[in-house]
């Protein structure tokens, strides 16, 4: 190939490149609501959710022919999170890992609770659920402890598979369904917990 | 004996998360249709999920979108 031909199959290369790199950038944006919806559940605060989401993205972008164009974008920007949040030291301030059935009960445990303070004979579902505000949701979720709440929040909230959160995690798939189950009865129970009696 | 409110307690997570076997969902459902005590939980559980992905989905401040757009490669670069 001669000197000049070679130039312009490399100049052509690099437009190319730009224009992958501007899609990629593109298609990444266009995810940051939802990234930053699960993000803000990962963590305790909305400073931290916006420092975690702003690092996710540096890193994506420096890093973005990592990235294998056709799979699911959304989970690989939710690894470099979930990875950057552990990195910042999260494990440290993990609470503590309980192991009893202290904070777990059945999963008919919350209805029987808030069905009883109903005062209807028979209540519908959605009255029973008006128990439940906005706040005691947010606060029984961030009490849950972290390994079940990473599971709970990116199956539940963020609407990952099974596959995609194991993945993210990278634990089994048989650990994402244990984590979840558990995590599910866990926010439950401080749900009905943070009902009055 | 077994009980079948119980049985049916345990089956609710999996059985609407799609997880279980032909059989097993068989068995849930054939249980749901019989027990409202039942049916009224599942149903529960399933608006459940739904309240709490809505009561905690909080939205970016514009400050951070704009802090992420600017993120961006300039196009010349």
């Amino acid at each position: 190939m001669s000197e000049s031909a070679s130039s312009a199959a490399d100049s052509r290369r690099l437009a190319q490149e730009a224009r992958d790199r501007v899609r990629f950038e593109e298609e990444a944006l266009e995810l940051s609501d939802q990234v930053y919806r699960v993000a803000r559940r990962l963590v305790g605060s909305r400073e931290e959710a916006d420092d975690l989401v702003q690092q996710t993205y540096e890193r994506a972008f420096r890093s973005w022919r990592q990235y294998t164009p056709g799979t699911n974008l959304r989970a690989w920007l939710l690894r470099i999170l979930t990875n950057l949040n552990i990195d910042r030291g999260r494990r440290q301030q993990r609470t503590p890992q309980t192991t009893s059935l202290d904070n777990e009960a059945g999963d008919y445990f919350l209805y029987n609770k808030l069905e009883s303070q109903v005062p209807d004979e028979n209540p519908d579902e959605e009255r029973v659920l008006e128990r439940l505000s906005q706040d005691s949701i947010v606060d029984a979720l961030a009490e849950v402890p972290h390994d079940f709440r990473d599971v709970l929040v990116l199956v539940d909230i963020g609407e990952f598979s099974y596959a995609d959160a194991a993945q993210i995690l990278d634990i089994p798939i048989g650990t994402v369904m244990s984590r979840l189950h558990r995590g599910r009865r866990i926010l439950k129970k401080n749900l009905a917990d943070g009902v009055p009696a | 004996m077994i009980d079948w409110c119980d049985k049916c307690e345990e089956l609710m997570q999996p059985y609407l998360d799609g997880t279980l076997s032909d059989a097993e969902v068989a068995e849930a459902q054939h249980h749901l249709d019989l027990c409202r005590w039942c049916a009224k939980r599942y149903h529960f559980e399933e608006r459940l999920r739904h309240y709490v992905r809505v009561a905690v989905s909080e939205p970016m401040s514009p400050e951070l979108k704009a802090k992420l757009a600017a993120l961006r490669t300039p196009l010349d670069a």
